[in-house]
């Protein structure tokens, strides 16, 4: 019995949740299937009365920005997931394995910079940047997401706890550091690479104040500029059919990423938890 | 190995090189403009001392936007570790379809800030939905603007930042209650404690490290607040200064029309002290806890 009244409340308290977080997604799908006039009307019904395909035509058909937006967001976020993996893996291989002078200096270094907050570098970042003459174009954003000092952690402790022997059979082979790291350590450490793209991409796919400051003509715009330009673009009307239209696509690549690569979503969590 | 001394170097080289420029000189930098006076337009930086942070208690704004981002971290972040850690036990428990519910407690965490903003925009407009469901159950007769009313703008920030932040957090107990010994609470069985008991007892203790990471992180993410407030109210702070965060305030000094760029960084300097302190009093207080406990 008492055991009943248990299962009951818990079965309760997960679908109650379920449905908490999915209400938003739910009603801002319906919504994009809706008339603007029937969004406004104040209609209470999540299914559209008069279901209409409108939105998503007016967004890939006649506007020929928002595709743009979105190979933007693609281009953006997989460079610098390139970057990243290269060289926070580097970095990371480098403390774990070699020995140098300054190594313990460095690497207390790069700690450190893990606890200064994005707003302090903000504004003197955006003086070097300007200084660069890099205002306006994909490189400012990429190099300043490029690097990631807790993955190049991660990556440190991972090569510490990995065995070396696999990589002293390369070295007696006669191969280089470079050939050691390249074909050996590299490809060995896949899950922790695959985990770290991951966040890397999603994380620059959904930033939104790097962007928004660096990125100032429409056409650079990345898909979460473009969202908000969207919004705005009406004056205080907001488009809510385009608007939610383009937000729901935006979401759709991170939930196919998602479903694809669901147990390093958890894996990487986890260490994000561990920092 | 031969020549490994240089190959450590090279190896590094790009990582010290972007953390250098970005970060470390950055925030020396930072420092440095929040003494002077900036002027953006001709380069020039005039040496002005401590006057950008006395300007700090004179402008009512800076008042408002640390009172903001005080009472949503006030607000948040318990609720947020409350939340995690419930769902995580629940969904530790013996159920059904945990891993179709876990797909979808993470959507929020997948969706960005600007997606997610504008669909509890959407939620909370003068039309929408919470409008139509307040309504038609009678708690309300008029629609609410909760948009643009100040005592409800910063309160559906807080909702919608609590219903995005708790799958991460939740995830996080999720993998340190997996760590947990079972044979902790087998003895406990045995002693015929019953289930609450052994949460009591057994699984509040065990997570103390992990809530204080929780807490922790949840305060720092909270007090730096940008991408929400921004959005929400394009970028003004309002209506009338309620959404206005330090984050919000360092952005519009800065980047404005104000050419307020020294002023900007010395807020920016005094955000992140904060949140230093923050992070200091909330570590003294597990460590305080655990003394009185053990």
């Amino acid at each position: 019995m008492k055991d009943k009244i248990l299962k009951v409340v818990l079965y309760t308290i997960v679908f109650g949740y379920a449905i908490f977080t999915l209400f938003p997604f739910v009603w801002a799908v319906a919504a994009s299937f809706k008339p603007v006039s029937e969004i406004v009307g104040g209609n209470l019904s999540i299914i559209p009365e008069n279901p209409t395909l409108d939105a998503y035509k007016s967004l890939l058909v006649e506007n020929n920005m928002f595709w743009r937006w979105l190979l933007n967001s693609f281009f953006i976020s997989g460079v610098a997931t390139v970057c990243n993996v290269l060289f926070n893996t580097m970095a990371g291989y480098s403390l774990a394995r070699i020995h140098f002078r300054g190594k313990n200096l460095v690497a207390n270094l790069i700690i450190a910079t893990i606890t200064i907050p994005g707003q302090v570098l903000l504004i003197p970042n955006y003086v070097i940047v300007t200084q660069m003459g890099l205002n306006n174009t994909y490189t400012a954003v990429i190099l300043l997401s490029a690097i990631n000092a807790s993955y190049i952690i991660m990556m440190r402790q991972f090569f510490i706890n990995f065995p070396r022997e696999v990589e002293e059979a390369g070295q007696i082979d006669g191969l280089s550091r470079f050939g050691i790291f390249f074909r050996l350590s590299f490809p060995i450490a896949k899950p922790a690479i695959a985990t770290q793209s991951l966040f890397i991409f999603m994380g620059v796919w959904n930033e939104f104040l790097k962007t928004k400051l660096y990125l100032s003509s429409p056409d650079k715009y990345t898909i979460t500029v473009g969202l908000q330009a969207l919004s705005q673009s009406q004056g205080d009307s907001v488009p809510w059919d385009l608007v939610m239209a383009s937000s729901v696509m935006s979401i759709v690549p991170m939930i196919i990423l998602y479903i694809i690569l669901n147990r390093y979503f958890l894996e990487g969590v986890r260490i994000g938890g561990d920092k | 190995m031969k020549g490994d001394k240089l190959n450590g170097w090279i190896f590094i080289m790009p990582a010290v090189i972007i953390i250098g420029i970005f970060c470390i000189f950055a925030s020396v930098f930072a420092v440095y403009m929040s003494f002077n006076k900036v002027n953006m337009f001709t380069g020039t930086y005039t040496f002005v001392g401590f006057e950008n942070y006395a300007r700090l208690f004179s402008d009512p704004k800076v008042g408002i936007a640390f009172k903001n981002a005080l009472s949503f971290a006030v607000v948040v972040v318990p609720i947020q570790t409350f939340l995690a850690m419930l769902m995580a036990n629940v969904l530790n428990s013996k159920i059904k379809f945990k891993k179709g519910l876990r797909i979808v407690y993470f959507l929020p965490t997948l969706t960005s800030s600007s997606a997610l903003t504008l669909i509890f925009m959407f939620m909370f407009s003068v039309t929408g939905p919470i409008n139509g469901l307040l309504t038609s159950v009678g708690v309300i007769t008029e629609p609410i603007n909760f948009l643009n009313d100040s005592a409800f703008a910063l309160k559906v920030i807080m909702c919608m930042n609590i219903w995005s932040t708790v799958p991460v957090f939740m995830t996080i107990y999720l993998a340190a209650l997996a760590d947990i010994p079972k044979s902790v609470y087998e003895a406990a069985d045995i002693d015929g404690a019953g289930a609450i008991k052994q949460f009591f007892k057994i699984t509040i203790p065990q997570l103390r490290n992990v809530t204080s990471y929780v807490v922790l992180v949840g305060i720092i993410g909270t007090l730096q607040m940008f991408d929400q407030a921004f959005i929400f109210s394009n970028g003004s702070g309002g209506p009338e200064n309620s959404t206005l965060t330090p984050a919000l305030l360092v952005y519009n000094n800065a980047f404005g029309t104000m050419n307020t760029m020294g002023y900007a960084s010395s807020i920016a300097i005094s955000l992140s002290l904060m949140i230093f302190m923050a992070a200091m009093v909330s570590n003294k207080l597990t460590k305080a806890n655990k003394g009185v406990d053990e």
